[in-house]
């Protein structure tokens, strides 16, 4: 049973992963620009739910709402004012602004909220199943997450192939300037796709902290990168890519923490991914679409 | 329909427009001819909002378009085939053509549009669900052109559109020009092949670094000596 507990878990945080994946693989997608500062993003979402829940005392889906509502603004805000302006610069230029904007999450989550690690009251109460006799136990947490990323994964596809937004935001990523002939406003869904990510953020903060519960400045930094990480893995610039990859990821770190070593966690997920990129260098998912000219 | 006045374009130093003025009257099939770095690109990306001038003037039917976004023009009646046909190669050739219609919100007059592009180019009817990214050139191009009719323009901007077509493909793709004018579509076509450019259009303007230095009649033009050295290759 130790096994198929670990693999539960390990679904259970490569949900989380994938969720935060998302927000990487669209906008890397849609703005080509790899948005650095979404992990911490989820941190600010963290707070939000844990001051407006256990610090005001408001229902959980309250409080989710608002955190989902704010994180969206706060990305929209971001890709505004530190993005937009260099829709023209060079890459490096975007990347290293990315990195300065996380920066300046963490530091003024720093300013406001303190160093002082916060533990985080769950936003599901639930306390989940017992199967096989009591010897497989499940928490609500563990299966609420894994819901609730597959229904994310399945509502963003629907929406993306079936709804005019959706619609504007493949041509967008498919090429930019014949996509504003088409008569899209190109930087309108750029701004909706920081908005669905940051968005998605909130979310998985919640989720996040829910599994782990202690919550500081930082507490996005390190999933962030993995959920990028997942997203390189899975294929960057696919949705279903980001799923894949932030899954494969959680199981191969939470059973290398169980049979390998919880040290070298990390460097096994970290090898995996070179390996994998060392074969398919697109990432599992990864299109290759060959033009002819 | 369509009036340029004094267009001047700067990328950085250099300046593409050095003040061009022009007009396209309803109907017409305008052809804007002229070498490698005459500035004919550079004044369709200016019509159509994807440049902004540095001063000028662009009238779409009596209104000032000059500093309207490139997004909002097409919906103004304005289509524009880009260089290089620019068609979305992940998608399929029938999201394609329903990307033209991108701004349009009726769905039987759509369906209607889609039934008169497929009419004009069979060849897109039998892909439709072939990746754009899989067509031959020649393909891509129509795909360009049928995408940009599914706006239901009345008049449409072609940027090259037989570059680096095989010798059949070119002779179609201007009997299809030829077709959207008689529709009634009004054509603005830049082009290097200025004999055939010249062949199809009522009037042309001959562009030169930025100017405008000759314009008339396309049937005088073609039999202009000048034309016929620098252009025509006699």
């Amino acid at each position: 049973m130790g096994f198929l507990t670990y693999l539960i878990n390990g679904l259970s945080l490569g949900s989380v992963y994938a969720i935060i994946a998302l927000g990487y693989t669209m906008v890397y997608g849609i703005a080509k620009m790899l948005n650095f500062a979404h992990g911490d993003v989820i941190m600010i979402g963290a707070y939000l739910v844990f001051m407006t829940m256990t610090g005001s005392g408001m229902p959980v889906v309250v409080s989710i709402v608002i955190s989902i509502i704010c994180c969206t603004a706060l990305g929209m805000l971001i890709e505004k004012v530190a993005y937009k302006p260099l829709r023209k610069a060079t890459n490096l230029a975007v990347l290293i602004t990315a990195i300065g904007v996380s920066y300046f999450l963490q530091n003024m989550a720093l300013l406001i909220f303190g160093s002082n690690p916060i533990s985080f009251t769950s936003v599901i109460t639930w306390q989940g199943i017992t199967l096989a006799g009591g010897q497989l136990k499940i928490t609500g947490v563990t299966i609420i997450t894994i819901i609730t990323c597959l229904i994310i994964m399945v509502a963003l596809m629907w929406f993306v192939k079936n709804t005019k937004p959706g619609q504007a935001m493949r041509a967008v990523s498919e090429d930019r300037d014949a996509a504003t002939l088409m008569g899209i406003n190109v930087n309108g869904t750029i701004s909706l796709t920081f908005a669905i990510g940051s968005g998605l953020a909130a979310i998985a903060g919640a989720l996040l902290c829910s599994s782990y519960p202690v919550l500081t400045p930082y507490t996005g930094s390190m999933p962030g990168i993995k959920a990028f990480t997942a997203a390189v893995f899975g294929g960057i610039g696919s949705i279903p890519g980001a799923l894949i990859g932030g899954l494969l990821l959680g199981i191969i770190e939470n059973l290398a923490k169980a049979y390998i070593s919880s040290q070298l966690a990390d460097a096994i997920v970290f090898a995996v991914l070179i390996i994998v990129l060392l074969v398919k260098p697109t990432g599992i998912l990864g299109k290759q679409t060959k033009e002819k000219v | 329909m369509l009036k340029v006045e004094n267009l001047v374009v700067n990328y950085g130093v250099i300046q593409a427009l050095k003040g061009i003025s022009f007009e396209v009257n309803e109907g017409e099939v305008i052809a804007l001819i002229g070498a490698n770095g005459a500035g004919k690109t550079t004044t369709l990306q200016t019509i159509s909002g994807m440049l902004s001038p540095n001063s000028g003037k662009v009238l779409l039917n009596d209104v000032d378009i000059t500093t309207i976004p490139g997004h909002k023009i097409v919906s103004m009646g304005m289509a524009h085939v880009p260089e290089g046909r620019r068609v979305f190669p992940g998608l399929t050739v029938l999201e394609n053509l329903k990307m033209g219609a991108y701004t349009r919100s009726n769905k039987t007059e759509i369906a209607k549009t889609l039934e008169q592009v497929y009419e004009s180019f069979p060849r897109l009817k039998e892909r439709q669900n072939q990746l754009a990214g899989t067509l031959s050139g020649g393909e891509q191009q129509m795909l360009a052109m049928g995408r940009a009719l599914m706006s239901n323009p009345k008049i449409v901007l072609m940027d090259e559109p037989s570059m680096g077509l095989s010798p059949i493909y070119v002779d179609e793709i201007f009997k299809i020009i030829q077709s959207i004018s008689d529709a009634g579509t009004t054509v603005l076509l830049v082009e290097q092949n200025a004999k055939k450019a010249l062949a199809i259009a009522d009037r042309a303007y001959v562009l030169e670094t930025g100017n405008v230095v000759l314009s008339g009649d396309a049937k005088d033009l073609l039999n202009d000596d000048s034309i016929k050295k620098a252009y025509l290759g006699e």
